[in-house]
C-alpha cells in the first residue's frame, strides 16, 4: 500500500476546479518551491548551506495545496522540511535563501537556520527540529482561538514518523476532548527517515490513527494539489465550524534524501522512478494544459521567473551580512522590567565576569578572529528590518505587522 | 498584611492575575474540580469557570506544549505539574521549545509561559516524587527560575512570573505549603516581588549563608543555632530567583564576611552551589578567607524509608558546621 498512490484506493471524486488565475497560481508556487530546493541541493554541495538540509522536492502538492486551503489569519506549523512551506505562506524566497546562508537577512535572523524558518506576521508559526514536538504547540494556538474568541484555524503538519511519537496521541485526545479548531496533517511520504513506513508504524492506514482519540481522518493525494487543497479545506471547515478536529493524511513522496546526508540505500531506483512518473507540477501542468487554462509557453515562463525569483533570493542572500558578533545574546529573553538586559545571570554586576568573555567579542581579539574567518566573504549590504517587539502584539490583533 | 499559608498565598496570587487580566488561564492535572493535588487552585475553577481553570489528562509534555503554543499566540497560560519529576517528561517542551522559540526565530515572538510545581523531600514519597531539581532549569538560558521560600515570596513573585514575557520554571516547595507568614494583602497594594532581587534574611559579619528554596529557612534555623552556641554571626541570603540570579547582593556579603556556605537539598555534581561558588571564586576571590562551602543533598535517589530519607536532605546541623569550617585556622 504505501507505494499505491491513493486516488486508485479511493475511487472517484468530483474533481476540484479552480478558476484559471487560481490554478496558475498554485502552478507557480509549486514551481518557485521546486527551484528553490533545486538551487538549496546544490548550495548545500557548495557549503553555502550548513548544517542538516531536508529537502521536500516531489511534496510541493501536498504543500500548496494544503496552504491555499487557509484563510490569511490561520496558523501554519510545520517541520524541519519547512523551507516550502514558507514560501507557500508568502515569506520571501530571498529571507529563506538568507537564513539557509546563516544570515541577519534570514527570516529567522540566521539564529535557527534550515530546520527552523518563522514568519509571525504572515502566521508561518514555524519549522521545528524535534519529531513530534510541533503537535502540542499546535494544539495550543487551537486553545488560543478559544480563549480569544477568534475563528483563527490552525494546521499542523508532520511527517509519518511523527504519528509514533507519545506526543501524537496526547495532542489528538487534549484536541478532540476540547474541540479545538485544529488540522492535523501528516505528509506521509513513506519514510520516517530512512524506514519505511511499513516498518515503523503497526497501523499503515494512517489517517486512522487518530479515531481511537475522538479525531476523524481523511486522505488525500498529496501529489494532486487540487485534491489536497479540496480535502484540506473541508476539513479546516469542519474544525473551524464544527470545533471538530480532523486528521488528514496526504499520500506523497520526497524525490530526494531525507537530508541532504542521505546515500538511500533503504528503497529502490525502482520506486523512486515510478513516483517520479507522478510528479506533482508535471500532473498539474499537464491538467492545466489540457483544459486548455495554460499552454505550454505559459507554464515554461512560469518556470523560468522561478529561476528568477530563486536567483534574486541567492544574490540577496550572499548580501545579507552575518550576524554581528555582537548580537549572540539578542532574544534569549524578552527583555522587560525584570530582565534588564541581555546576560541574565548576573547583567548587573559590574565589569566582564570570567567565563562570559563571549559576550564582549571587541574585548578578545582571539574570538573577534575567529569570527572574521568564518565571515569571510561577506558584504555590507543591510539585510531584513528587525521586527519590533510588539510586531507579536499587533500581530494578534489583527494588524498584519514585520 | 495578612497570616496565611505558603499555598493560600499562592492560591490568592493566582486569583488576583486571574481578575486582573483576561489573558490568563490556568491548565493542569487535578487542578479544577479536585481542587488541585495541593489544593494550591481551591476555588479558582468555581470563581473563573471551565474555560480557564482546565483540568487536563495526564499528558505533561502536551500540555506544557500547549502552553508554548497558547504563550506564542495572545494568551498568558500557567500550567501546573504534579511534582517537578513529573516535568521531566516535559524536558523537550520546555527545554527544545519554551525556552528555545525566541532565540531560534530570531526575536519574533514570545513565550510568555508559568509553569508551576512543588519539589522536595521529607513525605516519603520515595525516588520518583521527591527530588530537587532547580539545577537543571538553572542551566537552561531562555527561562527565568524561581525559587520562593515565605508566602509573601510566592505571591509576590508569582504575579511577576505571570506578567513577565518569558518562560518561568517557579518552583514550590512541598514542605513550604503549609507553612505561614505575612503576606500583602489589597489593601497594601499590588504586592509584587521583582525577579532578579535576592532577600536578606538576617544581617550577620562573620558568614554568608545562601539558602535557597526550603533551605533559606534551614539557614536561618542554623544562624539561630550559630549565634546562641557559637557566638557566631551568620548573614543569611534568600536569592529567590536563580535566573536572574542577584550576584550582586551574594558578593557584597561575602565582602563583608569573607566565608559563604551555600546550602540546597539537590544533588551536589553541577548544583547550584557548585555554580554559585564558581561564580563566588572567580568574582571575589580576594575576599575570601576559606574555599566555599556547599552543604547538599546526598547523591543518591530519594529513599522511601524514613529514617534514610531524613539522613539525604540538609538539616541545621551539616549547615551549622559548614560554616564553622570556614572558620578553621584562623
Amino acid at each position: 500500500m504505501a507505494t499505491t498512490p491513493a486516488a486508485r484506493q479511493r475511487g472517484d471524486r468530483p474533481e476540484a476546479a479552480p478558476a484559471p488565475e487560481t490554478a496558475r497560481e498554485w502552478l507557480a508556487t509549486m514551481l518557485l518551491i521546486r527551484r528553490f530546493e533545486e538551487r538549496a541541493g546544490e548550495l548545500y554541495a557548495k557549503a553555502k548551506i550548513g548544517g542538516f538540509l531536508h529537502l521536500a522536492i516531489g511534496e510541493e502538492a501536498t504543500i500548496v495545496g494544503a496552504a491555499r486551503a487557509l484563510r490569511e489569519r490561520d496558523y501554519l506549523i510545520s517541520t524541519y522540511r519547512s523551507h516550502g512551506h514558507a514560501i507557500a505562506r508568502g515569506t520571501p524566497p530571498e529571507a529563506v535563501m538568507a537564513e539557509l546562508f546563516g544570515k541577519e537577512g534570514g527570516c529567522s535572523r540566521g539564529r535557527g537556520g534550515s530546520m527552523h524558518m518563522f514568519d509571525l506576521a504572515r502566521r508561518f508559526m514555524g519549522g521545528y527540529g524535534i519529531v513530534g514536538g510541533n503537535l502540542p504547540i499546535a494544539a495550543g494556538f487551537g486553545l488560543s482561538a478559544d480563549l480569544l474568541r477568534t475563528d483563527d484555524a490552525t494546521l499542523c503538519m508532520f511527517g509519518d514518523g511523527a504519528t509514533n511519537q507519545g506526543t501524537f496521541g496526547e495532542t489528538m485526545n487534549l484536541a478532540a476532548l476540547w474541540r479545538l479548531p485544529v488540522v492535523f496533517m501528516v505528509t506521509n511520504n513513506q519514510f520516517g527517515m530512512g524506514t519505511a513506513l511499513a516498518r515503523h508504524s503497526a497501523v499503515t492506514d494512517l489517517q486512522r490513527k487518530g479515531e481511537s482519540f475522538g479525531v476523524p481522518g481523511v486522505r488525500c493525494d498529496g501529489m494532486d494539489v487540487a485534491d489536497t487543497h479540496r480535502v484540506v479545506g473541508e476539513a479546516l471547515a469542519r474544525a473551524r465550524e464544527d470545533r471538530q478536529p480532523m486528521l488528514v493524511e496526504a499520500i506523497t513522496y520526497r524525490f530526494r534524501g531525507h537530508s541532504m546526508a542521505d546515500p538511500e540505500e533503504y528503497r529502490t531506483r525502482a520506486q523512486v522512478a515510478e513516483w517520479r512518473r507522478r510528479d506533482p507540477i508535471a500532473l498539474w501542468s499537464a491538467r492545466l494544459i489540457e483544459r486548455g487554462a495554460i499552454d505550454q509557453g505559459e507554464v515554461e515562463a512560469l518556470d523560468a521567473a522561478a529561476v528568477a525569483q530563486v536567483d534574486e533570493a541567492v544574490a540577496f542572500a550572499d548580501a545579507s551580512p552575518f550576524p554581528a558578533p555582537e548580537s549572540l545574546y539578542d532574544d534569549v529573553y524578552a527583555l522587560g522590567d525584570q530582565v534588564r538586559g541581555w546576560y541574565s545571570v548576573d547583567e548587573r554586576s559590574p565589569g566582564v565576569h570570567r567565563g562570559e568573555h563571549e559576550r564582549e567579542m571587541d574585548v578578545d581579539p582571539r574570538m573577534r578572529e575567529e569570527y572574521d574567518q568564518h565571515a569571510a566573504g561577506r558584504h555590507d549590504s543591510g539585510g531584513a528590518p528587525r521586527p519590533a517587539d510588539d510586531a507579536q502584539a499587533r500581530v494578534h490583533d489583527g494588524e498584519r505587522g514585520g | 498584611m495578612a497570616v496565611m499559608r505558603y499555598r493560600e498565598a499562592l492560591n490568592q496570587a493566582l486569583r488576583e492575575e486571574l481578575a486582573r487580566d483576561e489573558r490568563v488561564f490556568l491548565m493542569g492535572e487535578d487542578i479544577g474540580v479536585f481542587n488541585g493535588a495541593y489544593k494550591v487552585t481551591a476555588g479558582l475553577l468555581e470563581e473563573f469557570g471551565e474555560a480557564r481553570v482546565r483540568d487536563t489528562p495526564i499528558s505533561e509534555n502536551t500540555i506544557v506544549g500547549m502552553g508554548v503554543g497558547a504563550a506564542m499566540t495572545g494568551t498568558r497560560p500557567v500550567v501546573e505539574l504534579m511534582t517537578i519529576n513529573f516535568s521531566l517528561l516535559a524536558m523537550d517542551q520546555i527545554v527544545n521549545h519554551a525556552a528555545h522559540i525566541r532565540y531560534m526565530f530570531g526575536g519574533q515572538v514570545a513565550v510568555p509561559l508559568v509553569v508551576r510545581m512543588p519539589q522536595g523531600a521529607g513525605h516519603q514519597l520515595g525516588p520518583t516524587h521527591s527530588h530537587s531539581l532547580e539545577a537543571l532549569y538553572l542551566h537552561v538560558p531562555g527561562l527565568l527560575v524561581a525559587v520562593p521560600s515565605t508566602p509573601a515570596d510566592a505571591k509576590g513573585l508569582l504575579k511577576s512570573a505571570i506578567r513577565d514575557n518569558n518562560p518561568v520554571i517557579f518552583i514550590e516547595h512541598e514542605y513550604l505549603y503549609g507553612q505561614r507568614g505575612d503576606v500583602p494583602d489589597r489593601a497594601d497594594g499590588d504586592h509584587l516581588v521583582r525577579f532578579g532581587e535576592a532577600a536578606v534574611r538576617r544581617e550577620g559579619e562573620d558568614v554568608t549563608i545562601v539558602g535557597i528554596s526550603r533551605m533559606a529557612l534551614t539557614a536561618q534555623r542554623a544562624a539561630d543555632v550559630l549565634a546562641d552556641e557559637h557566638d557566631i554571626s551568620a548573614e543569611v541570603i534568600d536569592p529567590r530567583t536563580l535566573r536572574p540570579l542577584d550576584l550582586d547582593t551574594i558578593l557584597a556579603s561575602v565582602r563583608k564576611t569573607n566565608r559563604c556556605v551555600v546550602v540546597e537539598e539537590g544533588w551536589p555534581h553541577g548544583g547550584v552551589g557548585a555554580n554559585l561558588a564558581a561564580l563566588i571564586g572567580e568574582q571575589a576571590f580576594d575576599d575570601l578567607d576559606a574555599p566555599v562551602g556547599r552543604v547538599t543533598g546526598a547523591d543518591v535517589p530519594m529513599p522511601y524509608s524514613k529514617p534514610l530519607e531524613q539522613i539525604a536532605f540538609p538539616h541545621e546541623p551539616q549547615v551549622v558546621d559548614a560554616a564553622l569550617a570556614t572558620m578553621r585556622d584562623i
